[in-house]
């Protein structure tokens, strides 16, 4: 029949052996199965397949099209290089939520129905919380945890979103949806926490760098990738998208320029990229919608290739901070080299990848004459060469008058050849553009490579060195700091405090204070009332008498406890008890 | 042994040259816009310099404004939230 399978499921099911195969093996193993994967995925037919009936839904879990291809192919490509790169460490739980985390992807880039959808979304979540957990310190649980809560919120709201879509559309296809009813807001926001819009993204800076060294190249790929496809496929054209994005691709940079922890710089990169993107898909245009995709293509290598060489850095002397390191390109030369490829890929220096891809939106935001996004864009623009192409490498590698302090080794084999692959790719992908623009959703008629877009896109560039460089000689560029920048995850963070706070002092308060008056107090007084007050009436009645008549007046103290104690037992003598009865009988006789 | 061992930015005169190369390219681009005129969507990106001086320009005002505003108000401790 088929001579395909679904590219999840190589993943998925594939991953499963890996605990069970000895050293090269297992090593030979794991490169394998991304190779199988995109030769099976090539393999696949345009259209509908593997279609399965579930309860009363009909799944589809092989949709083909340009679209889903585009991002399986560049799937497959950074899980091989991810996968190089991670060798050295030898990890099984790394291998198994990496394979588990990119099948997920996969699943949610093929799903053609929102049930099938829904499950690879959350699969992929749950699996790429493994990659921050794996890294087994105190913050890295800490944080996967947040982290978890975080996408378990965004994956509830999809579900109702989709479950309100599909009750009021009768369609639960993965197909343009657009902005109409709660449900596909709903749907909307869900896509939003993933994808790390403004105010929704303080899960990615917090958690990413969290992740192991690996982990976290793994985690720059996939998460807000398969979001930008999923807004790509439901939302194209939906115009609040290019003001979130605009947002997404200006505010992070500020933050990037103060921040300490290298990783966590390029995590707001990472945000300040997808922006990119999701302005591209709320243009909508068949050259918007080409260009988020391409910059999403280009964007998993360049982002993987930073993440790797800032991780090599760590791996060597474990410190990812700015104020702990510089001067490293003595020892680790290559990794500088493919470092300053990255870097430049993302800035998009003409002949790297990013010139080919980023130019595509701006160009579509200026035939529409949307000039304040195009603006702040290229602000962005400006922004992004700033921190993440001159930043990473010079306080990596150079700064601080060249000095780490120490002599280190340079990265392992694998991690060169993983990177070195990415850097190889950033290159070609920037210099023979017609590769990738051939496999874009729609047909490219565009000429990056223009007088007046290279000269232009140089000015931006060397100028924005330029202000680096006079910033850094003055000595106004700001000192690195050991410190922590409260973002979004402040409210959460300390909102979470505050709630436990609230909840302690408040619901605690009022059990203790319940404790104090009803237990302890009503209880302890209508105890008293049931065990006493029947005597002190009768002591009351009796009392009188007996000082009247004198009896007992000797020992009158000893003989109203004895008194008492007789009512509390309820331990009256025949004679008394008679003498009572008959009183009563004689009150029932005579009223 | 380490001592003698110089390397290639040790040499403040290396940086010295590089830093002139580079102020050369940026005077160079600058230039360049006032002999050829380029083909743009937006009238301002044919304005001689248009890029240059926005890089510039952005930059700056992008250092200045998290120096002096962001981190300000974002600045903590390193175990603010343990």
């Amino acid at each position: 029949m088929n001579n395909f399978l679904p590219p999840a499921a190589i993943f998925i099911c594939g991953a499963m052996l890996i605990p069970f195969l000895p050293g090269r093996v297992k090593q030979v193993y794991v490169l394998l199965l991304p190779v199988l994967g995109l030769v099976n995925l090539l393999n696949i037919p345009m259209g509908s397949h593997f279609q399965v009936d579930f309860l009363q839904y009909h799944l589809v879990l092989g949709e083909m099209d340009r679209l889903s291809r585009v991002f399986g192919i560049i799937f497959h490509i950074i899980s091989f290089i991810t996968l190089i790169y991670i060798l050295n460490f030898d990890n099984n739980t790394e291998y198994l939520a990496g394979f588990c985390y990119a099948g997920g992807a996969l699943g949610v880039i093929m799903a053609g129905d929102l049930i099938s959808f829904f499950f690879f979304w959350e699969f992929l979540t749950v699996s790429s919380m493994f990659l921050i957990l794996a890294r087994k310190t105190k913050k890295s649980v800490a944080a996967a945890f947040r982290y978890a809560l975080v996408h378990a919120t965004g994956g509830l709201c999809l579900l109702a979103g989709i479950i309100i879509h599909t009750t009021q559309t009768g369609s639960y296809a993965v197909a343009h949806i657009g902005l109409n009813g709660l449900g596909s807001y709903l749907i909307f926001i869900g896509f939003g926490i993933n994808c790390a819009w403004p105010l929704l993204h303080s899960w990615l800076v917090d958690a990413y760098p969290e992740a192991t060294i690996g982990g976290t190249v793994f985690l720059s790929a996939f998460t807000t990738k398969t979001a930008v496809y999923a807004l790509a496929r439901a939302y194209p054209g939906t115009t609040p998208l290019i003001w979130i994005g605009t947002a997404m691709a200006a505010f992070p940079i500020f933050y990037a320029v103060i921040e300490n922890d290298l990783r966590r710089v390029l995590a707001y990169s990472l945000i300040n990229q997808v922006g990119f993107m999701v302005v591209g898909i709320g243009i909508g245009t068949e050259l918007a919608i080409n260009g988020a995709v391409a910059h999403a293509f280009c964007d998993v290598i360049f982002k993987g290739l930073l993440f790797m060489s800032v991780g090599a850095v760590m791996y060597r002397t474990g410190k990812s901070n700015a104020t702990d390191l510089g001067g490293l390109y003595k020892y680790m030369p290559i990794t500088c080299a493919c470092c300053i490829v990255g870097a430049a890929s993302i800035s998009a220096f003409p002949l790297f990848s990013a010139f080919i891809s980023k130019s595509l939106i701006m160009s579509a935001a200026a035939e529409l004459g949307l000039w304040v996004p195009w603006f702040i864009l290229l602000f962005a623009a400006a922004g992004v060469f700033h921190h993440a192409g001159i930043k990473i490498p010079f306080f990596t590698f150079f700064g601080h008058d060249g000095d780490y302090g120490g002599e280190v080794e340079e990265a392992p084999k694998n991690m060169l050849v993983a990177m070195g692959i990415a850097a190889g790719l950033c290159i070609f992908l920037g210099s023979f553009p017609s590769f990738l623009y051939g496999i874009l959703p729609f047909e490219v008629d565009y000429h990056p490579y223009t007088y007046g877009h290279v000269i232009g896109q140089l000015q931006l560039l060397f100028f924005s060195a330029m202000a680096f460089t006079l910033l850094m000689l003055s000595g106004i560029y700001p000192a690195e700091m050991r410190s922590l920048n409260v973002d979004a995850d402040y409210f959460y963070r300390k909102g979470g405090k505050l709630a436990y706070v609230i909840f302690d002092s408040g619901l605690n308060g009022i059990n203790s204070f319940v404790n104090k008056t009803v237990a302890q107090g009503w209880t302890a007084r209508l105890s008293r009332f049931y065990s006493f007050g029947p005597g002190r009436v009768a002591l009351a009645v009796v009392k009188p008498i007996w000082q009247l008549t004198g009896f007992g007046s000797k020992e009158s103290i000893t003989g109203e406890e004895r008194f008492l104690k007789k009512y509390q037992y309820a331990n009256f003598s025949i004679g008394s008890t008679a003498v009572f009865a008959l009183g009563v009988l004689l009150l029932f006789i005579l009223f | 042994m380490q001592q003698e061992q110089k390397h290639l930015w040790d040499e403040k005169k290396n940086i010295v040259i590089l830093l002139k190369i580079f102020f050369g390219i940026c005077v160079v681009l600058f230039a360049v816009d006032f002999v050829v005129h380029k083909k743009a969507h937006m009238p301002w990106e044919k304005w001689p310099g248009f890029y240059a001086v926005y890089g510039l320009v952005a930059c700056v005002i992008l250092v200045l404004v998290a120096k002096y505003v962001l981190r300000p108000l974002v600045k903590r401790d390193e175990d603010y939230y343990e």
